[in-house]
């Protein structure tokens, strides 16, 4: 498949890109963090995300979706990134619901599907339990009880969890922390006893949430996928996650250049429009072949993983290596060369600065993603 | 939930038949990764095949145009559409099989001729490239005259039906081995620097024309300076408009920056990170023993990867008609970066072993030696500061200094 987008995917980014520009700019995001939300994100919003058709993206057509994949995923999560748009479209529309078409049973998918389409239930996936993401050190434990299963431990890093209905829980059903095998993916009701959410505002004024499972009794019918086997649909959702994080953070990498690159044109310093220094042009010049790159290696990785190719696990970690270290570069070449002004909070390079950084940590940083790649290339 | 269109049935069949013929006409020998420079088949009057195989899997090529897949039937190409020369690059790389020749004249040369050569040129010079019986040499840089590449100054005078070319030029590769040379000649001296130049073609056996090597830091000297005096040239090898050869030269340089961005995907035998498992042995998780080094390297293949996916991004983005020339200057530099940092990477791998110069266990230093001639990556075909200027001014747009 050609690394260009198709006809109906660049209609797909128009519409994504007009839609979000005019009713999600980043003014949006600091007028939930200002007005301290208590959703943080607006619902009025997400209800017009779900009119457009992209709350459903990836969810099948006769389950209430489009039957699209992850490259027009990845085309939305990028526009996202340009606005800094706020909502759980990372969370429940590609990370759950992939998780979810990975692994359901036809009765998990009719019960969640259509409505995540819809918008009505916001999904999200619970697997970290440490400030770094590592999914072999699941500790949280299922103990068989009965007909069904009691969760015990904690989770961090939840994306909008406080405003989530349904987790995707990974907990350990045997062996050991550090272990592959033994990790089960449970479907837990946000509103089951013994669920306790805390509110998480992260630095970017995006959501996430601390939560604690204390003998939370879930039945047989909540196990996704197989019984120890839950790394199959985690690493597919995972996957999924990685290269839209990925995607937005190119969005985000994309729009700061831009908007530094415009500067460089108009300021004005020792009588000389900056983007005269060559000091500066090489700097520019070097980051947009950083972005360009990281634009091939995101579109590649969201077409492995649309076509199931073998090495799309191993494409899923480059781009979100490359992305993670791309968009890290761009924030700060756009702080540093805007000078004083990029450092104002009434500016909006603060906040791109911020995102950027909380979806480098986001299922695995840089690093974690070229160990990763090393670990599949044996060496 | 897929996006994957299925390849089109004349593509999927194009792709079985040329599968099938590689594997009945590349030779095995052919088919093993390039562990030196002196793998690789050149061509030209001069050429000793290292093997039979060499010569066979050259003819073989040649004869189907495969050379020169996308070039038209009539002057030695395969006349094949770009998704089928996609096709069969990913066909030959899915068996291993080594490229055919390798020449200045197919990356360079002929791209020109195809665009600014008059029919005749191209009957006469784009079939011996594609069958590797001519090999060129490029005559830009001068002395004083490297990044500034159009303020040369060897000058051909005009007698009528022929020039008369008088000068000097440097870093000239393989000179001595080339039968004929693309040269940037002065004609206007009058003029504008830029506009004051033409491009010619001559046989390098033409009386007065000598060459030199020059030794590198590598200890090998495939570059060379080259004299001209008073060496005749037929009107008729004149390749565009007398005065305009900038826009020639403009336009091969974009194929020679790509040709040199493309280095780190040719030959390299080994993966990196293999390569220093062996060097550096494991650890009790079988990961390379030096974590800081494997590190380095992981994100190393990291940036190589986007790399080689932007380039064939590139291509595709060519094919659907929104490609950039200013493109090549990306590869250009970014490419050379990586190779050198490759081999870098190699010699820290390599530890002392790598340091050995000229015993045959090392291959005469071959590990060595090709981590010193990365160094001129940057350097040749434009530095790479001249490449980000061509980034920052043609695709930023960023205001001339």
């Amino acid at each position: 498949m050609a690394l260009v987008l198709t006809e109906e995917q660049g209609m797909l980014r128009d519409s994504a890109k007009s839609f979000l520009a005019d009713n999600a700019p980043v003014s949006e995001l600091r007028k939930l963090r200002d007005t301290r939300s208590a959703d943080g994100f607006n619902r009025g919003l997400w209800k017009q995300f779900a009119e457009m058709g992209f709350i459903g993206v990836l969810i099948p057509e006769d389950l209430g979706g489009m039957g699209l994949g992850l490259v027009e995923a990845g085309v939305v999560m990028e526009e996202i990134g340009r606005n800094l748009t706020a909502s759980p479209f990372l969370a429940s529309s590609v990370v759950a619901a992939t998780a979810l078409l990975s692994a359901g049973t036809a009765a998990q998918k009719q019960a969640t599907l259509p409505k995540i389409a819809s918008g009505e239930l916001i999904a999200t996936l619970a697997v970290d339990e440490h400030s770094k993401h590592n999914p072999r050190n699941t500790a949280l434990k299922a103990e068989k009880n009965g007909s069904g299963y009691t969760l015990d431990g904690a989770k961090t890093f939840v994306l909008d969890g406080h405003v989530a209905d349904l987790f995707i829980v990974a907990a350990r059903t045997s062996g050991a922390k550090g272990d592959l095998a033994g990790v089960t993916l449970f479907l837990v009701d946000a509103k089951t006893s013994g669920v306790k959410v805390e509110r998480v505002v992260m630095v970017d004024a995006h959501n996430a949430a601390r939560i604690t499972f204390d003998k939370v009794a879930v039945p047989e019918s909540a196990v996704l996928g197989k019984v120890g086997e839950g790394l199959v649909p985690l690493n597919a959702a995972l996957s999924a996650g990685r290269v839209a994080a990925s995607a937005e953070m190119l969005g985000i990498a994309d729009e700061v250049f831009t908007r530094t690159v415009n500067y460089l044109k108009e300021r004005q310093q020792f009588a000389k429009i900056i983007g005269e220094f060559q000091a500066l042009q090489h700097r520019a010049a070097h980051l947009y072949c950083e972005i360009e790159f990281t634009r091939s290696a995101v579109l590649k990785a969201l077409q492995g993983l649309d076509e199931g190719t073998p090495t799309a696990i191993g494409l899923a970690s480059v781009a979100k290596s490359k992305a993670g270290a791309t968009v890290t570069l761009a924030v700060q070449e756009g702080v540093q060369m805007h000078g004083g002004i990029g450092m104002t909070d009434e500016f909006e390079m603060g906040f791109f600065m911020k995102r950027a950084r909380v979806l480098q940590e986001l299922f695995g940083d840089a690093t974690y993603h070229a160990d990763l790649l090393a670990q599949l290339k044996k060496y | 939930m897929t996006t994957a269109t299925a390849e089109k049935p004349e593509l999927k069949t194009f792709r079985e038949e040329t599968r099938a013929w590689l594997e009945q006409n590349c030779p095995p020998e052919m088919r093993k990764p390039v562990t030196s420079e002196d793998d690789v088949c050149w061509g030209g009057r001069k050429w000793k095949f290292s093997s039979d195989a060499q010569k066979v899997w050259l003819e073989r090529m040649a004869a189907k145009g495969w050379t020169v897949p996308t070039w038209p039937k009539e002057y030695g190409g395969g006349g094949l559409a770009g998704e089928q020369a996609k096709i069969l690059a990913q066909e030959m790389r899915a068996l291993n099989c080594r490229a055919p020749v390798q020449s200045f004249g197919i990356w360079m040369l002929g791209p020109a001729l195809l665009k600014f050569g008059t029919h005749e040129q191209k009957l006469e010079f784009l079939p011996p490239i594609a069958r590797g019986e001519i090999r060129w040499c490029q005559g830009y840089s001068e002395p004083n005259a490297g990044s500034d590449l159009a303020s040369l100054q060897t000058k051909a005078e005009d007698k009528g039906d022929h020039f008369i070319v008088n000068g000097q030029k440097i870093w000239t590769s393989y000179a001595d081995k080339a039968d004929w040379i693309f040269c940037l000649v002065r004609t206007d001296p009058q003029a504008k620097k830029h506009t004051g130049i033409s491009f010619v073609l001559f046989d390098m056996q033409t009386p007065g024309v000598t060459t030199k090597p020059i030794l590198l830091i590598s200890g090998k000297s495939p570059f060379c300076e080259t004299f001209f005096d008073n060496v005749r040239v037929e009107k008729k090898n004149l390749v565009g408009t007398l005065n305009a050869g900038w826009d020639v030269a403009k336009y091969l340089l974009t194929h020679e920056r790509e040709m040199i961005g493309g280095i780190g995907d040719r030959g390299a035998a080994k993966p990196l990170g293999v390569f220093a498992l062996e060097q550096v042995g494991a650890d009790a998780q079988g990961r390379v023993a030096d974590p800081v080094l494997r590190a380095q390297i992981a994100q190393f293949e990291v940036d190589e990867a986007a790399f080689r996916l932007t380039m064939e991004r590139a291509m595709d983005m060519a094919r659907a008609g929104q490609g950039n020339p200013a493109f090549s200057s990306v590869l250009k530099y970014y490419g050379a970066e990586l190779n050198k940092r490759r081999h870098e990477l190699m010699m820290q791998a390599g530890g002392s072993d790598a340091l050995d110069w000229e015993s045959p266990r090392s291959r005469e230093g071959a590990l060595a030696r090709a981590w010193l001639r990365t160094k001129g990556n940057s350097i040749e075909g434009g530095t790479s500061e001249v490449q980000l200027n061509v980034i920052a001014k043609r695709i930023l747009d960023l205001p001339g200094a």
